[in-house]
């Protein structure tokens, strides 16, 4: 899963400093592998090179100065470039999908929208798959059928997921 | 048959220039008492390819398949077939449409029981007048190119589930349909068995450049098209193929 993307998306909603950050990622995607801190800093100073945040002031308190960091024009389209492209189609993308989903919902964008791509990514790559399936022996059909079966499984938790939405959206926005 | 010279008449499609259009939905609405179930659906579908309408339960697939195929009136919005709008045609003139250009395959329950499965395939073409020998004789063609001639003598009920398919498949196809209309073809089959059938069903519509409207929500089974188009909430959305 893209951490930076998924932080430039946590980043939307204003201005955070790392530790909050690494709060709201394990809060919502974290579930398994919450981030250490190592990685949010890294992260961070990778979008700051790039443009993709800048610093917005430094909060003062009891222990060390903290700096707050705010998502750039360049973050907010580079987010959008990427909730609208689809994930290559391949086994347990679930993650990832989730997050795109989770902020989508979150920043406002349409969620049917990042399933609608991604349905149609994962549709031609099965079709793909199905017409190798017809000109190959049958060793060629099970293991087009194994990775079909894979990609299947995925489509149906994307239709899930899309007939839940409103239900996810109210979940996430409480 | 002609199904050359039609071009793409008004309405939202998409691409530059003349695209044959066989068969277009625009904007239908339709309810049933107090609810919705087609809310501004759309679709347009070429000579030969095949489309796949998915969507959840209850999002409106079918009623689109059956306002298309003219079984079904629509409340608001137009359906064209080449360049005749449906619901300008007659009850009778709709039947002999479906009768002619237009083939159908369920899920199941589609087959006379009373009929051999050779005379359940004959039959579309009896009731269009062929001589009985002429409609069994293309009726046994059918049935041996869906691989099913065993069964030409037996009654549907003597038949298993994917063979009943497959003559049903046959009878769709028989009278040489421009639109084959399958609502969830499959879904009385096993994996095995509901692969050949839609291998068989694409591969003869091809062959005969007659486009198919394939209503599933097995992804497997909708990965035969050639490309998608979602139904939700009596909405439709046209995919683009991916490359």
């Amino acid at each position: 899963m893209s951490i930076g993307h998924t932080l430039l998306g946590l980043l939307e909603k204003g201005p955070r400093h790392g530790y909050d950050l690494k709060r709201a990622y394990d809060e919502r995607f974290g579930q398994d592998r919450p981030l250490h801190y190592g990685q949010v800093y890294t992260t961070l100073s990778r979008l700051l090179r790039n443009g993709l945040v800048e610093e917005a002031g430094v909060e003062a308190g009891d222990g060390p100065e903290r700096k707050r960091y705010a998502i750039t024009g360049a973050g907010v389209t580079d987010v959008e470039h990427w909730l609208g492209t689809p994930e290559k189609p391949e086994p347990y993308l679930q993650n990832t999908l989730y997050a795109k989903v989770v902020l989508a919902l979150l920043s406002g964008r349409s969620a049917d929208d990042v399933l609608d791509v991604q349905r149609a990514a994962h549709l031609a790559a099965m079709r793909e798959l199905t017409k190798r399936k017809a000109s190959g022996d049958l060793a060629d059909q099970l293991i087009c059928d194994h990775a079909l079966f894979h990609l299947e499984a995925d489509l149906r938790w994307l239709e899930l997921t899309a007939a839940r939405l409103g239900q996810l959206k109210t979940a996430v926005t409480r | 048959m002609n199904d050359g010279g039609f071009t793409r008449g008004p309405g939202p499609v998409d691409g530059p220039g003349p695209v044959k259009v066989l068969l277009e939905a625009v904007d239908l609405h339709k309810a049933f008492g107090p609810t919705p179930a087609l809310d501004g659906a759309g679709l347009s579908v070429r000579a030969g390819e095949v489309v796949a309408v998915m969507g959840p339960s209850g999002s409106g697939k079918s009623t689109l398949l059956h306002c298309m195929a003219g079984i079904l009136t629509p409340d608001k919005g137009t359906v064209r077939y080449r360049d005749v709008e449906l619901s300008a045609m007659g009850d009778g003139q709709r039947s002999e449409l479906r009768r002619t250009e237009f083939g159908f395959v369920f899920q199941f329950g589609q087959l006379v029981p009373e009929l051999s499965c050779l005379e359940n395939v004959a039959l579309p073409l009896r009731l269009g007048s062929v001589k009985r020998k002429e409609a069994e004789s293309r009726a046994r063609e059918w049935l041996e190119r869906l691989e099913v001639s065993d069964v030409a003598d037996k009654r549907p009920g003597e038949t298993s589930g994917g063979q009943g398919q497959r003559v049903a498949v046959a009878r769709a196809l028989v009278t040489g349909p421009r639109v084959v209309f399958a609502d969830e073809p499959t879904g009385a089959l096993d994996s095995l068995n509901g692969e050949r059938v839609m291998q068989l069903l694409v591969t003869a519509a091809k062959e005969t450049n007659a486009a198919v409207v394939l209503v599933t929500h097995e992804p497997r089974v909708a990965a035969y098209s050639d490309r998608e188009v979602v139904v939700r909430d009596g909405r439709s959305r046209e995919m683009e193929p991916v490359t």
